[in-house]
């Protein structure tokens, strides 16, 4: 599978226009349900800037979609397809929520135990799926997602056994010392949410684009992206590269878990399903081209969407699966350019033979 | 005796829907185009499956209605599958991206229509004329094996008629060598005189189609209706049984019903009074461990059609 081949494009304007369509195809179902498109649009964009407590949730919404979408990049790097983010969280909330809970330790350190102890958990968790298709060829899709059911069931069977808040689906609250809320910032931001957590996906972007493309490792990284029978004749052991990978892939998710129940809700629920989150990282590691610039402006974007179309829910009564059915058009249109060239094409050649006279005058000028 | 007759029947009756949507993955993928779009059509197949014998049963039609909303299913997904052959083979997108965006479109917009068209409620009315179990007289009385397969859903016997005559296209027909043949060396295809990227659009919109009967088979089947939850996440069993059968027919189906047999085992377990004092989620868990186990212990290795994942480039080797 040439999973790592991910599309090219040559300019900007593909994405910017993918994105302007995406929009327009949301107002169209908004038109065939009934609703107002203006005023959707109008109440998302209130609901983004609206006011600073917005700001510091929406920020809450971008960082793990950042972080999922840097996992799902470092994997496809070295040619893997991480269903698995999924897991992953579920493992970093668990570790961080077993160090959280169980341990006593001083305020700052507590914290800092915590998002390493559930990082490690998330990457360990990556890890098996790196093994099973580096030494034993077993297609990591398949594992993956077996392995984010089995991270949900042990996760609650953990939580019942040895942390339940009593008459909730919850586990109990981690204690005050392990929290990486930034309170001042918190407090400011009438109540956002707001977390050390962001520094560190700031780090983790940084680590991505270096690593990946400064380092050794990185170059091993994607020179078994690209061709594993090159490797071999490298001297590179592509396997054992596949479960580096997929450790650190597994960390990046392993962190979301960690602030979600370190910083955000200060428990772990016991849920029917995974988040979803790793499914979103698929989307924000193809439309960012597995690039770190490129994950951070998708994450932003998509951040956006999500976020924003709660507000659409609530100012416009439209309904918010409406801001999926964006995205899921953005994706399209940025994965078949061909589609955004072949409009770009007939609506150039329409205006070069209106223009034809006038750009053969200019062309000899400039020759 | 009774415990393992149930069993046997649970296990089918779970592994229906799986069984579909597997080997609707598996058509598209031996022809050369990855379908991770299978959650996706499935979800539109189970929406489209209660919409459809919704309004049927509405305007009075019956028992028939299950069976149109089967067949709505069918036709209607073509919509989607459309979207992610076009993607994939005329303007050669990357085949996992266009399938997610089936992945995330499908869902998204089938509940916008649910709340659209149901004033805002979250799944759609229940329907009370879904699928019953049949038995077919003489060939039921046989002993454990009759119970599992002549006393199960219509949706059962189809899937059945559907292993047996994917079996003969696969392995017998000029049609699946065809089909085959595109998805492990198009170029030579090509030169054959074949049409791959025919083949190709012919087998995605079926695939798709045939992925849409399993969702629809567990809204007729199990759930009467269509909600966020009717799907959850069953695409992705489907795909894991299709890469565990080695895009194989019998090997898909027996994917599906390893997997069916660890959630009727679940089932069953529950009932047996021993197992009360041990945790529910271990037997939640059980048919996805019990899957990782197989695959490491027993299936290993496996090996994907040559030319699956790449757009077909004519005069390229």
């Amino acid at each position: 599978m040439k999973i790592r081949k991910i599309f090219q494009y040559d300019s900007l304007l593909v994405p910017i226009i993918a994105i302007a369509l995406g929009l327009i195809i949301g107002a169209l179902f908004m038109l065939l349900g009934g609703y107002n498109p203006t005023v959707a649009y109008v109440s998302m964009i209130e609901k983004v800037i609206g006011s600073s407590y917005d700001v510091g949730e929406l920020l809450r919404t971008i960082a793990p979609l950042i972080l999922s979408g840097l996992a799902v990049a470092i994997a496809f790097k070295v040619g893997l397809f991480n269903i698995g983010v999924d897991g992953q969280i579920i493992m970093g909330s668990l570790g961080a929520l077993i160090v959280g809970t169980q341990l006593s330790l001083p305020s700052i350190i507590h914290g800092i135990v915590a998002v390493l102890f559930g990082a490690l958990l998330g990457g360990l968790w990556g890890a098996i799926a790196g093994y099973l298709k580096g030494s034993k060829g077993i297609n990591e899709v398949i594992t993956t997602i077996m392995l984010n059911y089995i991270a949900l069931y042990s996760s609650h069977m953990m939580i019942r056994a040895f942390m339940p808040q009593e008459g909730t689906q919850r586990s109990e609250l981690i204690k005050e010392s392990a929290s990486i809320k930034i309170n001042f910032l918190s407090d400011m931001m009438g109540g956002a949410r707001i977390h050390w957590g962001f520094l560190i996906v700031i780090l983790v972007l940084v680590f991505y684009h270096y690593y990946l493309n400064k380092t050794k490792w990185g170059y091993e990284i994607r020179v078994t992206g690209l061709n594993i029978q090159a490797t071999k004749y490298a001297g590179i052991n592509s396997s054992k590269i596949m479960v580096r990978t997929m450790f650190i892939s597994g960390l990046f998710g392993g962190l979301i878990g960690t602030f979600n129940v370190l910083g955000v809700f200060n428990y772990m629920a016991i849920s029917a399903s995974t988040s979803g989150i790793g499914f979103d990282g698929i989307a924000v590691a193809l439309l960012g081209g597995n690039t770190a610039i490129g994950i951070l402006l998708a994450g932003i974007l998509f951040g956006i969407l999500t976020y924003g179309a709660q507000g659409m829910s609530f100012g416009a009564g439209v309904p918010n699966e409406i801001g999926d059915v964006v995205i899921s058009a953005i994706i399209f249109f940025v994965s078949a350019p061909g589609i955004i060239k072949h409009l770009l094409y007939r609506f150039r050649n329409k205006q070069k033979r209106t223009e034809n006279t006038d750009e053969t005058t200019k062309s000899k000028k400039g020759a | 005796m009774e415990i393992i007759g149930n069993l046997l029947n649970g296990t089918l009756v779970f592994s229906t829907a799986l069984i579909f949507a597997a080997l609707g993955g598996m058509i598209s993928e031996r022809s050369g185009v990855i379908n991770i779009g299978i959650e996706g059509f499935m979800v539109s197949g189970a929406f489209f499956a209660a919409i459809f014998t919704y309004y049927a049963e509405s305007a009075g039609l019956g028992s028939i209605s299950p069976w149109l909303g089967l067949l709505g299913a069918f036709v209607c997904t073509i919509i989607f599958s459309f979207i992610h052959a076009v993607a994939s083979i005329k303007y050669k997108a990357n085949q996992v991206v266009s399938g997610t965006v089936i992945n995330i479109l499908t869902p998204a917009l089938t509940f916008f229509l649910v709340k659209v068209l149901f004033d805002g409620a979250a799944e759609t009315p229940i329907i009370s004329n879904v699928f019953r179990k049949i038995s077919i007289p003489y060939l039921s009385d046989i002993p454990i094996l009759g119970d599992m397969l002549f006393n199960t859903y219509p949706t059962t016997y189809v899937v059945i008629l559907l292993v047996l005559f994917m079996y003969y296209i696969f392995k017998r027909s000029t049609v699946g060598l065809r089909l085959r043949a595109v998805g492990e060396h198009p170029g030579a295809t090509d030169t054959a005189g074949i049409n791959v990227n025919r083949i190709r659009y012919i087998s995605v919109i079926l695939s798709a189609s045939i992925a849409a009967l399993g969702g629809a088979t567990i809204v007729l089947t199990t759930t009467s209706s269509f909600s966020f939850t009717t799907v959850a996440g069953q695409g992705f069993i489907a795909l894991a049984a299709m890469i565990f059968g080695k895009w194989h027919p019998i090997g898909v189906t027996l994917g599906a019903l390893l997997f069916g047999f660890a959630q009727a085992l679940k089932d069953q377990m529950q009932i047996i009074p021993f197992a009360q004092s041990i945790p529910n989620e271990l037997f939640y868990m059980l048919p996805y461990l019990l899957t990782l186990i197989v695959l490491v212990i027993a299936v290993g290795r496996s090996s994907a059609p040559a030319a699956l994942g790449q757009p077909y480039e004519p005069g390229q080797r």
